[in-house]
């Protein structure tokens, strides 16, 4: 009952989980996360199947709802619900596996609709900067195509757009190329090292072990719904501190 | 068929009416029905039963019933409309119904992922509902919704047993007079299915030019 109260000054943090449990029925998927990633920081979450990595990124906008804990963003509280929230997620910008671009919208439909229906933009202006945006991942000749008409590394830059068209604080990427041939793996990695490099602050959960070398500034893995070890990329790839992460690296490093 | 074009304008004063039942009632069963259809998928408890009792008593009551209970029922309890209105409401409130369960199948055809990635950018269930999730909904059941416009066309021949002059009324005017049920009645049909076989090419065109690519 000691607990200090939060003070009103923003945080040093960016986002900040604090204890999140999580449970779907019986099966507990997180216990006690806590994760604080810092303006600018880049943190990659690895990690077995099954280990909590997509569910705790999709509880940091409460896409999933936590059973407790809590979620902070530039030092404010996330509500479980209400207008709050969705406010508070416009400032987080959300890639998933699966594109879930919308499908009756054309690729710069998409990108502008955020900031002309959340942000009250007007239209022109958003559609400008949709385009630059779509320029800027590699697809501004994919304007008015919809997303069915796009290769799968097509849409995720797409998506990856329109997310960005937020201006979000932050970056969340749920296995951003899970979903993709393996020859589109690396256009979609290539925008994302970029927005690393441009100072974004970007939690990402991936399989791709030489993204997290190239970009992270943080490694933070994950087993059995709880985090393990957290390290800068080289310590963490060269000497794993725990048991866990060595059977895990030895795994998905042995070729 | 002479006993027809003998009392043509007759019949044509019929089918007048039963365009405009027909029109307003599916309109209004539109509206009704989409509105319900979001309720029912609202994150809103009490929203979603209302929803739901609403869908229940109206799909589970014959429209005859409820044209009865309203066009004779409403006056008794001090409202009063002109019949040919209150026809208009029972059938709509009727098949907004139907309506309604067959937006929410089309709601259901839209990836959870569009939702949740609407969710994302911060528009809220209001905003992610109308822009992302029954644009395509809606094209998912234009067939359906045509099926529905084709039954309530017919439907609205239920009408004529509370009094309002539509097409199967008119026809039953003139069969008293002349007592040709046959070609009387056969008429009247041709009447509804031209109607209906204009719904069903319709609904085809529509179908086509609102698909999405996929």
């Amino acid at each position: 009952m000691n607990s200090v109260p939060r003070s009103s000054v923003a945080s040093a943090f960016m986002v900040e989980a604090q204890a999140i449990n999580k449970s779907f029925g019986r099966t507990k998927v997180l216990t006690d996360v806590t994760l604080n990633v810092g303006a600018g920081e880049v943190v990659v979450l690895i990690g077995p199947s099954g280990a909590g990595k997509s569910t705790f990124c999709r509880c940091l906008n409460r896409l999933e709802n936590v059973d407790s804990g809590r979620v902070l963003l530039d030092g404010e509280e996330l509500p479980a619900e209400g207008r709050g929230l969705a406010r508070l997620r416009a400032e987080v910008g959300m890639v998933f596996q699966q594109f879930n671009l919308f499908a009756h919208k054309t690729v710069l439909q998409n990108v502008a609709l955020g900031p002309v229906r959340v942000k009250r933009l007007p239209a022109r202006q958003a559609e400008e900067e949709a385009l630059a945006l779509l320029d800027r991942v590699g697809i501004a000749d994919k304007a008015g195509h919809y997303p069915a008409q796009l290769s799968g590394g097509q849409q995720q830059r797409a998506a990856i757009a329109r997310a960005l068209a937020m201006r979000p604080k932050v970056m969340l990427f749920d296995e951003p190329t899970s979903a993709l041939d393996p020859e589109m793996v690396n256009e979609v990695l290539d925008v994302m090292v970029d927005l690393a490099r441009d100072g974004m602050t970007m939690v990402v959960v991936t399989h791709e072990m030489g993204f997290a070398r190239r970009a992270a500034d943080r490694v933070v893995f994950m087993a059995d719904g709880r985090i393990v070890e957290s390290a800068d990329p080289e310590s963490f790839f060269t000497a794993p501190q725990t048991e866990r992460a060595r059977d895990f690296l030895s795994k998905v490093l042995s070729h | 068929m002479d006993v027809v074009l003998r009392h043509w304008s007759a019949f044509t004063d019929g089918m007048t009416t039963t365009l405009e039942l027909t029109a307003l009632s599916f309109a209004g069963a539109l509206l009704i029905g989409i509105v319900v259809a979001a309720m029912r998928v609202s994150p809103v408890p009490v929203l979603r039963g209302v929803g739901t009792v609403y869908v229940e008593s109206f799909q589970n009551t014959p429209l005859l019933v409820l044209l009865v209970l309203f066009v004779f029922g409403l006056p008794e309890v001090g409202v009063i409309f002109p019949l040919f209105t209150t026809a208009v409401i029972a059938i709509a409130l009727y098949e907004a119904a139907y309506i309604a369960e067959a937006v929410r199948s089309g709601i259901n055809t839209v990836p959870v992922g569009q939702a949740e990635a609407a969710r994302a950018i911060g528009l809220g269930f209001g905003q992610s509902l109308r822009l992302v999730i029954l644009p395509q909904a809606l094209r998912a059941v234009v067939q359906p919704i045509g099926n529905i416009l084709i039954a309530l066309t017919m439907n609205t021949s239920l009408a004529a047993a509370v009094g309002v002059v539509d097409l199967t009324a008119a026809a039953n005017r003139v069969n008293l007079l002349e007592a040709q049920p046959i070609p009387v009645f056969v008429g009247a049909g041709l009447g509804y299915m031209a109607v209906c076989a204009l719904v069903g090419l319709l609904t085809n065109l529509i179908e086509r030019k609102v698909a999405i690519v996929r």
